[in-house]
C-alpha cells in the first residue's frame, strides 16, 4: 500500500533528507533533559544559549545547567517545571536533518500528542525505569499505533537510578511486549539510557555491557524512513483556482488552472483525470510550475494543473486517476481521538474538515472506546471524553471522496471543529470506505 | 529509474505553498508581512510559486519603526515594485501622532510600539490573516508557535490554549474581530533559509554581506553607530568588517566581525557557527521572557 520512495539513482550526492520524530511521556519522564542531551551532545547548543543556561542556574540556586530549560521556552513552564505545549526543536548532523516536536504529557496530552505525532516518522516513548509501564506509556503507544508512525522507540530512561539493572530493562520491556502484538507497529526498539548523564543517547555508555544495540543517535540517523506517501492513485484536492485576472503578459489571458499539493500518486501530461463531485472527465494539458512546466508530479508537490476542458471546478473539489479510484459515501465510519473537555454524544453537530473541504456533519453512533488499560474496544459507550480513543459513525451533509487512512493519511484523514467556538475537537482517521466511485460514462467523454 | 524523493528543501518548500494556498482559500483579507529580510524574500518567492501566473492575493505589509537600515527599505521597495505587489506601510511615527500607540518617557526603541501599530493596520485594512515569516527555530517562545496562530480580538495569543495541528489539516475559522497569523517557514532554519536563497538565487539586502562599519561595544555586542543612540565618551568604537545575521532596528541589531561576500560564503559561516542569530539581537536579551511577553501582547 506504502510505496516506499526510490532512492535516487542518478545525483552523486543523496540528498539530505528529515526525520521527523516527537517524544511523549509522562511529566518528569525525562523528555526535556533528553531532548536538551540530544542538542547538547551532538552540539546543537550555541555558545549564547549555553550562557543563558548558565545565567539561570545562578538564578535558580543550585548551580547546575537544567537541560530542560533548553525546550521549556514559557515562563510558565519554567516556573512549574513542566512543558506545556508542544515544542518543536531542530538540528542536524552530517548524515540527517531533525525535527522534534516535544510533545508534553500532562492532562491535554492527546491533543498534543496527536499535533506532534501526526506528521512523525518516528515516536520516542519515554518510561521512567523506576516506575515502568504506566497508562500513559500504553496511551502513547497506542496512539502512535494508531496514527500508523512506522518506528517506534521505547527510551527506557534514568537507568543510572535503578543500578542499571539489565533485569529491570527486561521486565519493562516484556510488560510492552505483551500488548505490542495488538497495536499496528512495524518496528520497535528498546533503549536504555539515562538522559541526565547522556548515557546511550550520543554516546554508547559504559554502564550496559549487555545491551548490544546502537544508543539513540545513531538509531535516529540510520533508521530506514518508509514513505508515508502513496505514489499508487493520483489525489488532487483543489486548494485554489489559478486565473489571472488582467495579467500584464498577455500570454496568461485565458489561463485557467487549479492549484494545490498532489495528496497520492502521480500525475502526468496527457492524463485523464476525473473531477469529483461533479464526475466529468478531462485531460492534463500542462502541469504548470513557477519553474516551468514538468511533465509529471507526483505525491507531495505543489503544482498547479491546467486541463483540457472548462468544467465547474473550484476548492474543495478533488481530482483523481482513472485507476485507484477513491471511495465516497455520505455515512461515514472513523477512529477518533477526542481533544475537547466537552465530551462527544451521539446526535451532536459539527464540521469537518477534510482534504480542503469542509462540510457539516452529525454524530450518528459511538460505536466503542478504547479501554487503555486492556486496549480492548468496549462497546456502545454513552460517550467519548477528553483524551479518549473511539470509533464513531458520521453522517455527512454532501458525500466526502476519500481513502481510508491505512491506504492514504492525507484523503483518509479529518479534523471535526465545533461551530461557534471553532475549536478544533477530534482528530479523525477514516475506515475504508465501503464502495468507491463508479464512473458512468461508459467511454470517458463528457 | 525514475526517482520520486524530494530533497530537504523541496519538502519545505511544498509544505510552505501548501499553506500559503490554504490562506488564499479560506481566508477574505490576507496581508503578507514582507520587511526586506531574509525570511520574507523567502515568502515572496514561496508566494510567487504559489500563485503565479496570477498576481499574488494579498498586499505586502510592513510595520516601519522609523529606525531601519536604510538598505532594508530601500530593498523593500524595490522589490514589492519589481513584483507589482502592492505595499502598504503604516509607520510607528504617524502611530504615536495619531495617539494609537503610546511611547513611555524616555523610551528610544521603537520595537514595543510596534505592537499597537500593527494591531491598528489589522484594523484598518479589517485583515483577517497576516503571513510571517517567522521561524520556530529563532527563539524557545517561537518554537512553540503553531502554522496557524490565533490571535483573539485583542490579537493576544494564548500559548496554553493553541489549536491543535493535525497532518496538514488547519483550522483557519474565525469570528468577526478575531485573526490569524500564518507561518508558512516554521520548520525553516537559518541555514535552510540561505540554502533557499542560494537555490533560488534571491537578492537580499547588502547589509547581509561583510562591509565596514563604525560599531560600538554594548552589552557584549558590536552595534551600528547611530545618530539615536550616539557613543558616549566612555564606550569602545571601532571601524570593523562586518555583516548582520538578522536584521531588527539600527539600534539593537548586532554586526558580526565577517569576510562574507557571497551567500555561499554565509552558508559556510553558518555551518561553522557557535552563536546562534538572535545571539545578535538586543532587543530579546532583556530577560527570558522577553519574546513571549511581546508575542503575547501581539507581536508578529
Ligand atoms: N537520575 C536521573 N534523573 C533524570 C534523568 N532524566 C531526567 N531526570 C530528572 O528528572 C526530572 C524531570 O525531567 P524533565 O526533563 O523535566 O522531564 P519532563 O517533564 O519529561 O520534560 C528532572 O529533575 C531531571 O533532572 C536521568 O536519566 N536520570
Amino acid at each position: 500500500m506504502f510505496t516506499p520512495l526510490m532512492p535516487s539513482a542518478s545525483s552523486a550526492t543523496v540528498p539530505i533528507d528529515i526525520l521527523r520524530f516527537n517524544t511523549c511521556g509522562s511529566v518528569d519522564d525525562g523528555k526535556s533533559t533528553l531532548i536538551g542531551r540530544l542538542l547538547f551532545d551532538s552540539k546543537s547548543i550555541m555558545e549564547d544559549q549555553l550562557a543563558a543556561l548558565e545565567r539561570s542556574a545562578d538564578i535558580t540556586g543550585n548551580g547546575q545547567i537544567n537541560l530542560a530549560n533548553l525546550t521549556d521556552g514559557l515562563r510558565a513552564e519554567r516556573e512549574q517545571g513542566i512543558t506545556i505545549d508542544v515544542a518543536y526543536r531542530y538540528f542536524a548532523t552530517p548524515r540527517r536533518k531533525f525535527i522534534i516536536a516535544d510533545t508534553p504529557g500532562h492532562i491535554q496530552y492527546t491533543r498534543n500528542m496527536v499535533t506532534g505525532a501526526s506528521s512523525a516518522n518516528l515516536s520516542i516513548v519515554l518510561i521512567d525505569a523506576r516506575t515502568g509501564v504506566i497508562e500513559q506509556s500504553r496511551r502513547h503507544t497506542a496512539l502512535a499505533g494508531l496514527l500508523r508512525i512506522p518506528h517506534l522507540v521505547v527510551a527506557i530512561n534514568k537507568m543510572d537510578l535503578v543500578g542499571w539493572s539489565e533485569a529491570r530493562f527486561n521486565e519493562i520491556r516484556a510488560e510492552f511486549e505483551e500488548f505490542l502484538p495488538r497495536l499496528d507497529i512495524q518496528d520497535v526498539k528498546f533503549i536504555p539510557l539515562s538522559a541526565l548523564n547522556g548515557d546511550n543517547v550520543v554516546e554508547r555508555s559504559p554502564h550496559t555491557p549487555w545491551y548490544a544495540g546502537p544508543p539513540l543517535l545513531d538509531h535516529l540517523e540510520s533508521v530506514h524512513i518508509a514513505s508515508d506517501w502513496n505514489l499508487n492513485g493520483f489525489r488532487f484536492p483543489v486548494q485554489w483556482v489559478n486565473r489571472p485576472h488582467n495579467p500584464t503578459n498577455q500570454t496568461f489571458h485565458d489561463f485557467r488552472g487549479v492549484s494545490g499539493q498532489i495528496a497520492g500518486g502521480i500525475v502526468r501530461t496527457g492524463q485523464k483525470l476525473i473531477a469529483l463531485p461533479a464526475g466529468v472527465v478531462t485531460n492534463v494539458r500542462q502541469i504548470w510550475t513557477y519553474d516551468g512546466p514538468v511533465a509529471e508530479a507526483f505525491c507531495p508537490q505543489s503544482v498547479t494543473l491546467v486541463l483540457d476542458h472548462d468544467i465547474d471546478i473550484s476548492r474543495g473539489s478533488m481530482l483523481v486517476g482513472t485507476d485507484h479510484l477513491p471511495g465516497t459515501s455520505r455515512n461515514l465510519q472513523a477512529e477518533i481521538c477526542w481533544m475537547h473537555p466537552v465530551a462527544l454524544r451521539r446526535g451532536k453537530k459539527y464540521l469537518l474538515k477534510h482534504t480542503t473541504q469542509t462540510v457539516p456533519v452529525v454524530v450518528t453512533e459511538i460505536l466503542h472506546k478504547l479501554n487503555i488499560a486492556t486496549l480492548d474496544p468496549e462497546p456502545e459507550p454513552a460517550e467519548l471524553a477528553m483524551n479518549d480513543l473511539g470509533g464513531i459513525r458520521l453522517h455527512a451533509a454532501q458525500p466526502l471522496y476519500f481513502d481510508g487512512y491505512t491506504t492514504n493519511r492525507l484523503t483518509g484523514s479529518f479534523i471535526l471543529i465545533e461551530p461557534g467556538t471553532n475549536a478544533t475537537v477530534a482528530a479523525g482517521l477514516l475506515a475504508p470506505p465501503s464502495e468507491v466511485i463508479k464512473p458512468e460514462f461508459g467511454d470517458y467523454a463528457i | 529509474m525514475k526517482s520520486y524523493h524530494l530533497d530537504h528543501l523541496q519538502h519545505l518548500e511544498t509544505e510552505a505553498i501548501h499553506i500559503l494556498r490554504e490562506v488564499a482559500g479560506e481566508f477574505e483579507r490576507p496581508a503578507l508581512l514582507f520587511s526586506g529580510g531574509k525570511d520574507s524574500i523567502c515568502l515572496l518567492r514561496l508566494a510567487e510559486k504559489a500563485f503565479r501566473p496570477s498576481d499574488l492575493p494579498t498586499p505586502l505589509l510592513n510595520i516601519d519603526t522609523g529606525h531601519h537600515f536604510p538598505e532594508l527599505n530601500e530593498f523593500r521597495d524595490q522589490r514589492a515594485q519589481q513584483l507589482g505587489a502592492k505595499l502598504i506601510i503604516r509607520t510607528v511615527e504617524a502611530a504615536i501622532a495619531q495617539g494609537l500607540a503610546q511611547p513611555v518617557p524616555g523610551e528610544i526603541s521603537r520595537n514595543r510600539l510596534q505592537i499597537p501599530t500593527l494591531l491598528a493596520a489589522i484594523e484598518e485594512f479589517r485583515f483577517d490573516c497576516c503571513i510571517g515569516g517567522a521561524r520556530r527555530d529563532e527563539e524557545k517562545v517561537r518554537a512553540k508557535e503553531r502554522f496557524f496562530s490565533f490571535r483573539d480580538r485583542f490579537g493576544q495569543w494564548d500559548p496554553k490554549n493553541q489549536r491543535p495541528e493535525i497532518w496538514n489539516l488547519y483550522n483557519g475559522r474565525l469570528n468577526p474581530g478575531e485573526n490569524m497569523r500564518v507561518f508558512p517557514l516554521s520548520n525553516w532554519t537559518e541555514m535552510d533559509v540561505w540554502e533557499y536563497i542560494q537555490r533560488e538565487q534571491l537578492a537580499v539586502p547588502s547589509i547581509y554581506f561583510s562591509h565596514q562599519r563604525a560599531c560600538v561595544r554594548r552589552s557584549g555586542q558590536w552595534l551600528p553607530v547611530n545618530q539615536l543612540t550616539p557613543p558616549t565618551a566612555r564606550e569602545e568604537v571601532g571601524n570593523l568588517v562586518v555583516r548582520v545575521r538578522t536584521i531588527g532596528d539600527i539600534m539593537s541589531t548586532g554586526c558580526v566581525e565577517s569576510t562574507a561576500t557571497t551567500v555561499a560564503d554565509i552558508i559556510t559561516e553558518i555551518a561553522a557557527a557557535r552563536i546562534t542569530e538572535r545571539g545578535s539581537r538586543a532587543d530579546d536579551k532583556t530577560s527570558e521572557a522577553a519574546m513571549e511577553d511581546r508575542k503575547k501582547a501581539g507581536y508578529f
